[in-house]
């Protein structure tokens, strides 16, 4: 066996400190074995070593919170026994170095993550960002982690419904693959990780263990250089079809009470589900490695425990159940190995060739990894930046056509149609509007979901960026007529050590926090990537959010397609006209300075809570909450969504008139009602202190601003349709 | 009229299709790849999905299945038969229809609504469809692309076993509107005798005004 010593620790990822402390902890130099556990236990990946105390600031109760952040998935209560699961993963490191792998194992992995808890998946949405357009590895990139997001979720049968797709250059050599799933069960039917009855047989199912993915959590918590590529024998391998049987065995056994706990191997494999499980029942865990299922020979200890091969699951079952478990697992065709026992030494023991390899004390892994409140820096808001010269001559027409068919806005039936967003035939609400809706199925009830963050607010200023980021998951449930529960959050950043990245990190936690109380919108689950940096270029901050809603009668489901022409046309909440950070200045004009629109919680909420009052009053026709590009793109995407064109008035001048249709101003919505419900809209605002601006009505397939310019909506179609295919033509 | 899905490791739409069955009063039972036995039928359906992982080449693993024989068995003796999508697949694996299904001819995997125009509707599985009638199903595969010799294709054609053709709204049929490369436009067709039907489009898929359209229940109600 490889000599263990400080050097060989620095190239497990460890410092010299850390080193140190295993070696206290543990009495004694660690062997090769309990080295690589203690490196993937501690990495930042696992252990949060950085984020930790800051993430301990959320908020993450509320009266539908059953299960908050620290098991495998958050669990919400949705009425009648019944509750919703879910969490957001990132898979940024290894899709970049091989997208389609990459991207395929983040879908499978927050699918078992969910299914572990005895939810049966219902819903898949994702974001995914790249680096810009025309950098040479982008459309590479893009095809292969479409393609791997639809060969998993397509193959195992569970809808893909919704996401974000972007480009920005700060994403060049580090992509984002965020990937979120959606899962249901009964209350009184959810499994958790923690173990416990000394004696229990601890069980390991699904695929064999081979040698890929040794490392990968290490991997995802390191820069990248010029070498990332040697790095491609850390991803893993994804097989959707042994994870579809492997959900279906799980399910089955799950009817029965057999199931102590139940842990998938996610990152570091074997290692952190044995220890997660046993740690948690302030119990020791002891494994015999050679009964493991290999799928290679003559595998070593080392890379047995720390293999991160997928569509693998660890589970402590009650003493006697084996056969009746073993009969399922068998009847799916898949591994069912009885590998060893839980014990009361508060240990893990692992045993190979009838050797001790490891011998460690379970606390030294999980609450005695370190903790660092690293340095930080806070951001104040930016100096204001005036437009004036720059929108002073600008046309209207060829402002709007420019951000419609540019690429972060335009049309992406190109990624989603390469995702099946159907099976399960309960996809009410499809990819393309404010939400995604899923009907509970069996049930009049839905779920309604959406991931978003807009990272040039968060660069801007991350406070406000990421309660930004809060702000339009709970809008855009809100205009598809669901009641906000509770959210997930995937925090894609730098390098923590370095103080301006910890800064972007703590003010983000701290306005997420702020956004979430005020909104009464716990974060229940969620993970961290650090380090998305490569050649010390960091992406900017993208704490990427995935908000869940209750939509508690699917017949009061609302869409953002116009419903029919001579209906008016009006504007919630209040428009500043502020540009900086818009689709316009930043990616039409190309000005990156400024700060991005200012959070008003209050206001978010008090609008929000009017809009979704008339949703269930039933006084409106069509909703869609107004972000990327102001009032005027929101039009423009009601219209191209429906057929339908909209003519309507600005006054002022010209500069005022762009100010009022591309300002990205928050918590204000679109909403298209009929003439009839005008005057009652208008009294309850009236009480209500909101903002509404009438500013025009629906007409016959031409987009009209009057006075200016006309187009028909075919056309903005057109323009709007064409890029990803442009794009992709060869 | 009482149904089997045929549930393949790997199947992912034998639940949508048992909803759907149900809903239009046709008593349906689920059936393991490795039983030895059909239950007594009228028709049996191979649902949507990725059967054995579609590893090797799609539907070619299931069509070796254990069941398969008694699907066979029951097809000779002019019982039922309707594959949906990777269910098509295996039929054309098992020669219970002819042709193959090939990739995309944008390589790429495509879910969205389509539209199909009823060439055939004297079929057990089209008889409520009026003929020339435009119907709006999904559809979402990789392999759809239907193809089959010259001689084939005539006489497909000769026997009118082409029973639905991708088309546009108003029912032309156009290379402009065939999403797959499908040769002929073709999405659906049958075999000579006219009891095994094989299509792409997942008529499951849009039998519930909530789910944007109830034209695949046409499919449904025909087989009663």
């Amino acid at each position: 066996m490889q000599k263990v010593n400080q050097e060989l620790a620095i190239k497990h990822g460890l410092t010299a400190e850390e080193y140190n402390k295993i070696i206290k902890l543990m009495g004694r130099n660690p062997n090769l074995v309990e080295l690589g556990i203690f490196s993937a236990m501690w990495n930042e990946h696992c252990s949060y070593k950085s984020s930790r105390i800051w993430l301990q600031t959320l908020p993450t109760k509320n009266k539908y919170v059953i299960q908050g952040p620290g098991e495998n998935a958050g669990v919400v209560d949705f009425g009648d026994d019944d509750v919703v699961i879910f969490k957001i993963e990132s898979h940024n490191h290894p899709s970049y170095i091989e997208p389609y792998q990459g991207a395929a194992t983040g879908v499978g992995g927050i699918l078992r993550d969910v299914f572990t808890m005895g939810a049966r998946p219902v819903a898949n949405l994702n974001s995914i960002r790249f680096g810009s357009p025309s950098h040479e590895k982008t459309k590479y990139l893009l095809n292969g982690v479409v393609s791997g997001i639809g060969g998993y979720g397509n193959c195992i049968g569970v809808p893909t419904v919704g996401g974000e797709t972007e480009f920005d250059e700060c994403y060049n050599g580090n992509i984002l693959v965020n990937a979120m799933n959606i899962g249901i069960a009964k209350k009184n039917k959810v499994f958790y990780s923690i173990a416990s009855g000394v004696g229990n047989p601890v069980v390991y199912v699904g695929s064999k263990t081979g040698r890929d993915g040794i490392h990968g959590a290490t991997m995802a918590s390191a820069e990248f250089d010029e070498d990332s590529e040697s790095k491609k024998p850390t991803v893993q391998v994804g097989d959707p079809f042994t994870e579809k049987l492997l959900l279906e065995a799980c399910l089955e056994l799950m009817k029965k009470k057999s199931i102590v706990s139940i842990q998938d191997m996610g990152a570091a494999g074997l290692t952190s589900s044995s220890i997660e499980m046993a740690s948690k029942g302030n119990l020791g865990i002891k494994i015999n490695l050679n009964l493991i299922p290999c799928r290679e020979n003559n595998m070593t200890p080392y890379e047995i425990i720390l293999s991160e091969s997928q569509e693998r699951m660890l589970i402590v079952l009650k003493k006697g159940k084996e056969k009746e478990a073993r009969k399922i697992f068998e009847k799916w065709g898949l591994d069912f190995a009885i590998i060893g026992q839980l014990t009361n030494s508060k240990k893990l023991e692992l045993e190979f060739n009838k050797k001790i390899v490891c011998n460690i004390p379970i606390h030294s892994l999980g609450d005695n990894a370190p903790k660092y409140k690293r340095d930080y820096i806070t951001y104040s808001y930016p100096k204001t930046v005036n437009h004036d010269s720059a929108i002073e001559e600008l046309n209207i027409k060829d402002s709007l056509i420019k951000i419609l068919s540019h690429h972060n806005y335009s049309n992406k039936s190109w990624v989603w149609e390469q995702y099946d967003h159907m099976v399960m035939t309960d996809t009410i609400q499809k990819p393309g509007g404010d939400a995604a809706v899923v009907r509970y199925h069996g049930k009049n009830k839905g779920i309604a979901a959406t991931v978003d963050c807009v990272p040039r607010y968060c660069k801007a200023h991350p406070k406000s960026g990421a309660m930004q980021a809060v702000c339009e998951t709970w809008r855009n449930l809100i205009s598809v007529g669901a009641q906000p529960i509770a959210i997930t959050n995937c925090l894609n950043f730098g390098n923590p050590e370095k103080k301006e990245i910890m800064g972007q990190f703590v003010d983000s936690i701290n306005g997420m926090k702020e956004a979430c109380e005020a909104l009464d919108y716990p974060v229940i689950s969620g993970n961290v990537s650090l380090y998305n940096e490569t050649n010390g270029v960091a992406i900017y901050p993208t704490p990427t959010i995935g908000g869940v809603g209750l939509l508690k009668n699917i017949n009061n489901m609302m869409t953002f397609t116009f419903k029919n022409t001579e209906n008016v046309i009006v504007v919630i909440g209040e428009t500043l006209g502020h540009l900086s950070q818009s689709a316009l200045i930043y990616d039409v004009i190309g000005d990156k300075e400024g700060p991005p629109p200012q959070i008003n919680l209050k206001k978010e909420k008090k609008n929000g809570l009017f809009v979704s009052d008339l949703i269930k009053d039933k006084l409106v026709n069509a909703v869609h909450d107004i972000s990327h590009g102001g009032i005027i793109v929101t039009l423009a995407e009601m219209c191209m969504a429906s057929n339908i064109g909209v003519k309507i008035k600005v006054s002022g001048s010209n500069s005022d008139k762009i100010k009022y249709l591309f300002s990205e101003d928050q918590a204000r919505y679109l909403i298209e009602i009929s003439k009839k419900s005008l005057e009652k809209i208008k009294t309850i605002a009236n009480a209500k202190n909101i903002k509404i601006d009438i500013i025009g009505k629906t007409q016959d397939e031409i987009f009209e601003v009057e006075n200016h310019f006309k187009i028909s909506v075919k056309e903005l179609k057109t323009k709007n349709e064409s890029w990803f295919k442009n794009y992709n033509k060869n | 009229m009482k149904a089997s899905v045929i549930v393949f490791p790997g199947s992912n739409c034998d639940r949508d299709v048992k909803v759907s069955l149900e809903k239009f009063s046709i008593k349906t039972s689920m059936v393991w790849h490795a039983d030895a036995k059909l239950p007594k039928s009228d028709l049996v359906v191979l649902p949507g999905g990725f059967s054995y992982g579609d590893y090797l080449r799609c539907g070619s693993i299931a069509s070796k299945s254990r069941i398969m024989k008694e699907v066979i068995a029951h097809s000779k003796k002019g019982g039922l038969v309707m594959g949906i999508c990777n269910g098509f697949q295996v039929l054309v694996e098992s020669q219970l229809l002819p042709g193959v299904l090939i990739r995309n001819i944008n390589l790429k995997f495509i879910c969205k609504n389509i539209t199909v125009k009823v060439i055939n509707n004297k079929t057990n599985f089209t008889s409520k469809t009026s003929r020339n009638s435009v119907l709006e199903i999904p559809i979402a595969h990789n392999e759809g692309n239907y193809f089959a010799s010259k001689d084939l294709i005539n006489e497909l054609e000769d026997n009118n076993q082409i029973i639905l053709q991708y088309c546009d709204l108003t029912g032309n049929i156009t290379e402009q509107c065939n999403p797959n490369g499908s040769i002929k436009n073709i999405a659906g067709i049958i075999n000579k005798k006219g009891n095994v039907f094989g299509l792409m489009p997942h008529p499951e898929r849009a039998s519930d005004e909530l789910l944007g359209g109830m034209d695949g229940s046409l499919i449904f109600k025909s087989l009663k």
